[in-house]
């Protein structure tokens, strides 16, 4: 009987009826008795020294009860915040990771940059009391542009840092990609900004900090992605507690995006605060807070060659980036720029040579790390632009360029670390231009033009590496964890079923698509399944949700430890029925003897798990409960192509994007209905980097000038277009699943499909992200002009 | 300075004592439990606090307690009737409308209003309408779409 709810089935999301009743539990929903509340004093400056902190007028004010300063946290001996993936530099030495303080003791390296915690009865109270701590502060020049910011004129943010330079890395040949460029008939050359981003889920983030005097133990309620390593960080390198007197919960979370995956000075000092003042001590973010001190995204500098043959076909590639990580080093933000994208530059393209250098650099801004996509964006922007530079220079068509040059036999070592496993890219390449109907858009351009609009199409055509993994080669290359993931399958006595996971679902839709993994291994009812994740105490352990892994690698956990339920309920079924093990089948729910018509449901196999009086307990011990760790063979490879189709309006500079049509191959698909919403989201913020979203400090100050959403364009509804979704499918061939992960793609594929369209559009090189209504009538007036003069 | 303040809330007679400085949304949150009407930005952007006022969709964050004295509040919470969702919320789970939930009960609120106003809204005006709702999530497309679908089934 065929399960209509198992893998490849889009039953109705089972999370959606709390959320649709206004029934969902995030952080700010919760309240426990006598709490208090924090409010963060917050550097004015982007740089300074702080010679003093006077806080004896704000203690005086109503309903103060304490103020922490970095004196308090010398005092404690409080460790700092950490950066968990080690890069080495070309000559071999460590990446310099200066200390990153709970609050900032003698200096301040950014706006916003956290100088006191203010705990008062009230938020109110605690927030007027904010405004009366006295810091005096002596200011420094602010390291802002990261063009100059490793010059021997610049001012130094940490004392250990020369050239305000972690490190300098880097991956592949460099003497063969320079030999190959040297030989190579055509060099395209091009030098790009990734803009930087803030990734603003919708849902602040929030911290609860709980001190039970009772027990010596802390429970933290935080808006984490990954609450296990949350608590992992906390107790290993902030000691703030034994992670048996720990406690993470992260209830319903509202978006993260990346932005929640790291562990932040606010919710430490939180947890800290609330056993020295012996309250709970809440703080909720503001909006404005959260754009000065969440992690920020991309911002990188980038020039790169591309070397060609006489026939187009690619010769050798050679990047250099600068990466800015803002202040200090967030928790995996060594990683993104390095092992997260440079692995990323073969693309799907049969590149025989690829070298590339990365320095990462701090300034005066808030820390910058992982963001949907996290350094897979970088590298498919770079290398989807300078290949539609490179199809414009040759008068090769964009997709016929592209076609010459794919990857065509699996699996496939690339010059740069990963082997590709499986992946067809003309099929998803062909079905794109068939939807898109790229045959038919001269038509459509000419059409366009008649009514005054210029008309664009461009291609991107993607790949990712999702699911870091193994955990053996992650840590050769520096991760500080293995990167596995845990399940545990518990059937209860009458017949119901939990999964606990340890990754985290804020809106990728785990409570059903794990569920269906359950429902089609074990034959039951996905309502008869409840998915639970998000709490230290329940959950053995887990890495948590980011990098598009929860399908293929923690999917993959659940999945294992389902089949571990099977073998155990195979053997209840043997003794009941005294036969082997190996005779009973197992199909739809229903366990069988072969051969007779002897047969069990699972539910009456947990029954009888739970009630034995007799089992030979050295051979079957009761119940029916099972964990597994997944650890990955390989990463996963998500590839496809994505084609935009514009329109800009040469009065105004408006670009408005008409089709979109998105073919991508994620292997299997849990939940095809899901899927297309994974798709439509990462789209919509891969159109919002390029057309709308930038986050801009101001050179000389360092202060954030885009702090709001009055000032940070935030993509809206009528900003976007419907989109065309589809896929080609080949399963990934070393998870059980076979699924690739899909939260990721949208956001890594469509940048460089909007900038490709509009400079096709436009008819010009390049266009800096975002392309707004200003730059694009400036570019298209600097095409008018010398036309003009012709 | 605190006030006393009287309004019905989803149907019920309510009376707080509140700040001059109270926001609606505060009264609603912290002193009424009615935690569905979220906060997502101190600009009046976002609209992830959006209830209805009078019958019409106000952001929660950007009024006064204390101006909601003697008027008819309904929040998110107000919505389903004996445990069956209003046909907008429906929609919204039948089109994978909501992904994280946090916009979702302000995005739910103001596609009520709107359809009172656009019977039978097409594209345009559902993207127009919603611009005052900030999704990161969803990318709108099925959002959009769960509107078009809410506002035929509130048609019926």
């Amino acid at each position: 009987m065929a399960n209509t709810e198992g893998m490849g089935a889009s039953p109705r999301r089972k999370e959606d009826q709390r959320f649709l009743i206004g029934k969902g539990r995030y952080v700010d929903d919760i309240d426990v008795p006598h709490q208090a509340y924090g409010y963060f004093v917050r550097s004015p400056y982007a740089h300074a020294k702080i010679l003093g902190v006077d806080i004896a007028a704000a203690a005086a004010m109503p309903g103060v009860i304490r103020i922490l300063t970095g004196a308090d946290v010398v005092a404690d001996k409080l460790g700092g915040l950490i950066c968990g993936w080690m890069i080495h530099s070309k000559d071999g030495s460590p990446m310099k990771a200066p200390p990153h303080p709970i609050l900032a003791h003698d200096k301040v390296r950014y706006a916003g940059d956290h100088v006191a915690l203010v705990v008062a009865e009230t938020k109110a109270q605690a927030k007027d009391a904010g405004e009366a701590v006295v810091v005096d502060y002596e200011e420094l020049p602010a390291v802002v542009n990261l063009a100059t910011a490793q010059s021997a004129g610049a001012a130094q943010i940490h004392s250990e840092v020369p050239r305000n330079t972690s490190f300098e890395w880097e991956l592949g040949d460099k003497a063969g990609t320079e030999a190959a460029l040297a030989k190579s008939a055509r060099v395209i050359t091009f030098d790009l900004i990734n803009n930087r981003l803030v990734p603003n889920p919708m849902e602040p983030r929030a911290a609860l900090g709980v001190y039970d005097a009772g027990t010596d133990s802390f429970t933290l309620y935080t808006t984490s992605q990954n609450p296990h390593v949350a608590r992992l960080v906390l107790s290993a390198f902030v000691g703030i507690a034994p992670e048996h007197k720990l406690r993470v919960v992260a209830p319903d979370v509202g978006g993260g995006f990346g932005s929640k995956i790291f562990i932040y000075a606010e919710e430490t000092a939180c947890l800290w605060a609330s056993k020295k003042v012996g309250r709970p001590v809440k703080w909720t973010c503001e909006r404005g807070e959260a754009f000065l001190c969440d992690a920020h995204g991309r911002d990188h500098r980038s020039h790169a060659e591309l070397g060609m043959d006489e026939n187009g076909r690619f010769t050798a590639l050679k990047v250099k980036t600068v990466a800015n990580m803002g202040a200090y080093l967030s928790t995996f933000a060594s990683a993104v720029p390095t092992y997260l994208s440079v692995p990323l530059l073969a693309g799907q393209y049969a590149t025989p040579v690829i070298y590339a250098e990365v320095d990462a650099v701090f300034t005066n801004t808030a820390p910058v790390d992982a963001y949907r996509g996290a350094g897979r964006p970088e590298a498919t922007f770079l290398l989807e632009r300078i290949v539609d530079i490179a199809a414009d220079e040759t008068g090769i068509d964009p997709a016929e360029l592209r076609r010459r040059n794919f990857i065509t036999t699996f699996p496939y070592q690339t010059p740069v670390a990963l082997q590709y496993d499986v992946g067809d890219y003309n099929a998803s390449m062909d079905k794109a231009l068939e939807i898109a109907d790229y045959a038919g858009f001269p038509a459509r351009k000419a059409e366009a033009a008649k009514r005054g609009k210029l008309r664009g199409i461009g291609l991107s055509a993607y790949i990712e590496a999702c699911g870091v993994a193994p955990s053996k080669l992650a840590g050769q290359l520096g991760a500080g964890v293995g990167l596995y993931e845990s399940a545990q399958v518990r059937f209860n006595p009458t017949g119901n079923v939990q999964v606990f996971t340890g990754c985290h679902s804020h809106g990728q839709g785990h409570e059903t698509t794990y569920a269906q993994i359950i429902s089609e291994v074990l034959g039951v009812p996905i309502d008869a399944v409840e998915v639970v994740h998000g709490d230290t105490s329940s959950v053995q352990f887990g890495m948590g949700t980011y990098g598009s892994r929860s399908g293929s690698v923690g999917g993959s956990a659940a999945r294992k430890a389902a089949e571990k339920i099977v073998e155990k309920a195979k053997k209840i079924v043997a003794f009941r029925f005294e036969c082997a093990a190996g005779d009973i089948e197992f199909d739809d729910g229903v366990f069988t003897v072969a051969g007779t018509d002897k047969k069990m449901s699972i539910q009456e196999v947990a029954f009888a798990a739970y009630v034995p009086h007799n089992y030979p307990l050295d051979e079957l011990e009761p119940g029916l409960n099972e964990s597994a760790f997944y650890d990955p063979l390989n990463f996963t490879y998500p590839a496809g192509t994505h084609i935009c189709e514009l329109e800009v309006d040469p009065d105004t500079g408006v670009t408005t994007i008409v089709n979109w049509t998105a073919v991508d191959d994620f292997g299997r698909l849990i939940n095809p209905m899901i899927v297309h919403g994974q798709v439509h989201g990462g789209i919509a913020q891969g159109i919002g980097q390029a057309l709308l979203e930038g986050c801009i400090y101001d050179e000389e100050s360092g202060q954030l000038l885009t702090g709001s959403f009055m000032d940070y364009c935030m993509p809206r509804a009528d900003d976007l277009p419907s989109y065309k979704v589809d896929f080609t499918e080949t399963a990934c061939s070393h998870n059980p699943l076979g699924v690739k992960g899909c939260g990721e793609a949208g956001a890594i594929a469509s940048p460089p499909a909007v900038i490709n369209a509009l400079c096709d559009a436009i008819g010009c090189r390049d266009i800096t992200m975002p392309a707004t209504p200003e730059k694009v009538w400036r570019a298209v007036q600097a095409k008018r002009r010398p036309l003009a003069a012709e | 300075m605190s006030q006393t303040v009287s309004l019905t809330v989803n149907g019920k007679a309510v009376t707080a004592t509140v700040e001059e400085r109270t926001l609606l949304v505060q009264l609603l949150r912290e002193q009424l439990g009615l935690t569905g009407t979220h906060v997502g930005c101190d600009t009046s952007q976002c609209g992830a606090c959006v209830v209805h006022v009078g019958g019409r969709s106000v952001k929660s964050c950007t009024m006064l307690a204390v101006q909601a004295a003697g008027q008819d509040v309904a929040t998110i919470e107000g919505l389903a009737k004996d445990g069956q969702l209003h046909p907008m919320q429906a929609a919204f789970r039948e089109h994978h409308g909501l992904q994280c939930g946090y916009c979702t009960p302000g995005m739910v609120m103001s596609a009520i209003d709107m359809v009172k106003r656009h019977p039978s809204p097409d594209e345009a005006t559902v993207r127009h309408e919603l611009e005052g709702n900030i999704c990161r999530c969803t990318g709108y497309h099925n959002i959009v779409k769960a509107v078009i679908a809410g506002a035929q089934a509130m048609r019926g």
